[in-house]
């Protein structure tokens, strides 16, 4: 056991890295309803006129359309692909099989703008480029190893008897998958969603790279930073920092439920 | 025995560099409680798993009802199992859990909620039928992946140690719960587990199993009294084996030399009875007697007491002979205080020569 003033210091340092964290954040929230043109203060009055101004601008509408159907269809994507990889480890056993797992779970150890520029010219060479797929199929690549992660999770948790159980009362094996391992997954499925859309949404680097004039959020934010700073970009920051991380908690509180589930068994 | 319902003929599974089932055949008879008990890793799982078609043999044939079954999908057999850790699907209640093999079959969803309610009902569970099965207790979900497997109404179930995670009253309970659904649905019930104390409760008959191979088969009385080998005498355990030489034959009996002396056994079984050949016999623990002052009778075993085991009213005495051998003795608590055990130094172990069993092996 813990003495108190260890246990009391711990706390503290913790809070401390929480509050360097979401300061700025918390900051870029406040300041996107000020009325004020600089962010200083004391503050002025509360203000919407800069989410009205900035979601007013074509330019960012049609850039948060990008940037929904963007993330939309790379969640799903890789939420499939993390699914058959999760699932092939929870069921078979084939040589190089530690190959596979740490070529599936490589590229987030990519630096992004080595995995930008390499998305870009290997789109190129197959006439991909600068297209809403392009960004759709390298946030495909950037999250098919976050759903990899939380789906294996939950199906090591499954009880290896239970496809066998299923196959016993008289299931084949398409509708064992059907009626029994997606329902068993399903909260890791949805977490998985949330959590590979959410990276979608707020990833510049690549988007960035391979999107040419489809541009995401992101992409718009920096346009728009590079011309001035601007109370515009808190009230976009806010946008997506709230969207982003509803998906995050979303995704947290389902792994923790599937979690509590199995273990209360 | 009726007509067999399973036929094992010299059916044999190897995995990649070892012999998990050897040749192995014998038959189960249509409505027969089986159970198939063994120590770990004795093939007793395997056995039951290629029987429900989750393993492939890699010889002979399996016949159900003289279908040869070694190719059938497990999900196209009529074998339903309950399992160890039960395998119920977490995230359906008790009454969707029963109703999956109907729904499999595809039965209609009201006529499936009947009998899936109706087999809760029988089981006793009835008012837990919307429950989610984690929140249900351990004999409750034991309940539950009974009626999940006999819903569809088989001619053969499967248990592969079901009873093993239940506390020890819950188990007494389950398994007069479980011979009572036998006899009343006459179904073939094949048991496996490791408990002699549940094989010899339930089943008619019993096969043992060693490294692969069937040790013994026969009703729990035969085995307990007549072990074939010593294997199947020192895993039946409360049994006393002793080995040594034939010495001499006399009528029907054999003299053997042993390091605790000479004793007499029924010369019928023996495997060779020339003088000087090897011999071991056992003797059962409830069989012996136990007495203070030396008794007049051929086979005696002088002894000391070590320590006593009590289980409900009778109690088992483990003694230790000149040689350092043990020798255990099983008799009721009133017996035993008929005896002054406390404060004699020296006990004698008496058994008639009728009580003692040759081994064949």
């Amino acid at each position: 056991m813990k003495s108190g003033s260890v246990k009391l210091a711990l706390y503290a340092y913790v809070l401390l890295a929480f509050i360097f964290i979401f300061t700025p954040i918390l900051a870029s929230f406040v300041f996107s309803f000020n009325s004020d043109r600089f962010p200083s203060l004391p503050l002025g009055s509360f203000s919407l006129k800069w989410y009205v101004t900035i979601f007013s601008r074509p330019e960012v509408m049609e850039a948060a359309v990008t940037s929904i159907i963007v993330s939309l269809a790379s969640s799903v994507l890789a939420t499939f692909i993390g699914f058959c990889t999760a699932y092939t480890d929870y069921r078979y056993q084939f040589m190089f099989k530690q190959a596979y797992l740490a070529l599936a779970m490589l590229p987030p150890t990519i630096p992004l703008v080595i995995m930008a520029l390499a998305m870009l010219s290997w789109l190129a060479q197959i006439g991909l480029s600068g297209q809403v797929i392009s960004i759709i199929i390298a946030h495909t690549v950037l999250g098919a190893p976050f759903a990899m992660a939380v789906i294996r999770l939950r199906l090591n948790d499954m009880d290896p008897s239970l496809e066998a159980a299923a196959w016993n009362l008289g299931a084949s094996e398409w509708r064992t998958m059907r009626e029994v391992v997606i329902p068993f997954a399903m909260p890791s499925i949805i977490a998985s969603l949330c959590l590979t859309a959410a990276v979608s949404f707020d990833e510049f680097a690549v988007a960035w790279f391979v999107s040419g004039l489809n541009k995401t959020i992101p992409v718009v934010i920096l346009e728009i930073l590079q011309g001035n700073v601007d109370p515009q970009i808190n009230a976009i920051g806010t946008f997506v920092f709230l969207i982003s991380i509803t998906l995050i908690i979303i995704a947290q509180a389902l792994m923790f439920k599937g979690r509590k589930e199995v273990s209360a068994e | 025995m009726t007509r067999p319902l399973v036929v094992f003929d010299k059916v044999e599974k190897s995995f990649a560099n070892f012999m998990a089932v050897k040749p192995t055949s014998f038959e189960i008879a249509q409505g027969e409680f089986l159970a198939i008990m063994g120590p770990s890793g004795c093939g007793k799982t395997t056995t039951l798993r290629m029987l429900a078609g989750l393993e492939a043999p890699t010889g002979g044939e399996i016949r159900f009802d003289g279908r040869v079954m070694n190719d059938v999908k497990p999900n196209d057999r009529d074998t339903p199992m309950v399992w160890q850790s039960l395998a119920l699907f977490p995230f359906l209640n008790a009454r969707e859990n029963v109703e999956f093999g109907l729904k499999m079959r595809g039965v209609e969803p009201a006529e499936r909620r009947k009998r899936a309610l109706d087999w809760l009902e029988r089981l006793g569970i009835g008012q837990f039928a919307e429950r989610n099965v984690a929140k249900l207790s351990g004999g409750q979900r034991q309940r539950v992946a009974l009626a999940r497997a006999l819903v569809t109404e088989p001619k053969i179930l499967l248990l592969d140690e079901p009873l093993s995670a239940l506390d020890a009253h819950l188990v007494i309970r389950m398994q007069s719960v479980l011979t009572k659904l036998q006899k009343e649905l006459g179904i073939t019930f094949v048991y496996v587990t490791h408990s002699q104390s549940e094989a010899f409760a339930m089943a008619d008959r019993v096969i043992i199993m060693a490294q692969g191979e069937i040790a013994q088969i026969g009703k729990a009385k035969d085995i307990y009294r007549a072990p074939a080998n010593k294997f199947v005498a020192e895993f039946v355990g409360r049994n006393n084996i002793f080995e040594g030489k034939v010495k001499s034959k006399t009528g029907k009996s054999l003299n053997v030399e042993t390091p605790l002396g000479v004793f007499q056994v029924p010369a019928e079984g023996a495997p060779s009875t020339a003088a000087g050949s090897p011999l071991s016999f056992v003797v059962a623990a409830d069989l012996v007697q136990l007495s203070a002052t030396k008794p007049d009778a051929a086979n005696v075993v002088e002894c000391q007491l070590i320590s006593e085991q009590f289980m409900g009213t009778t109690v088992t005495l483990f003694l230790e002979a000149k040689d350092g051998s043990e020798i255990k003795v099983q008799i009721g608590q009133r017996e035993l205080e008929t005896i002054n055990i406390k404060n004699s130094a020296k006990l004698y172990a008496s058994w008639p020569e009728t009580r003692a069993h040759v081994l064949a092996g």
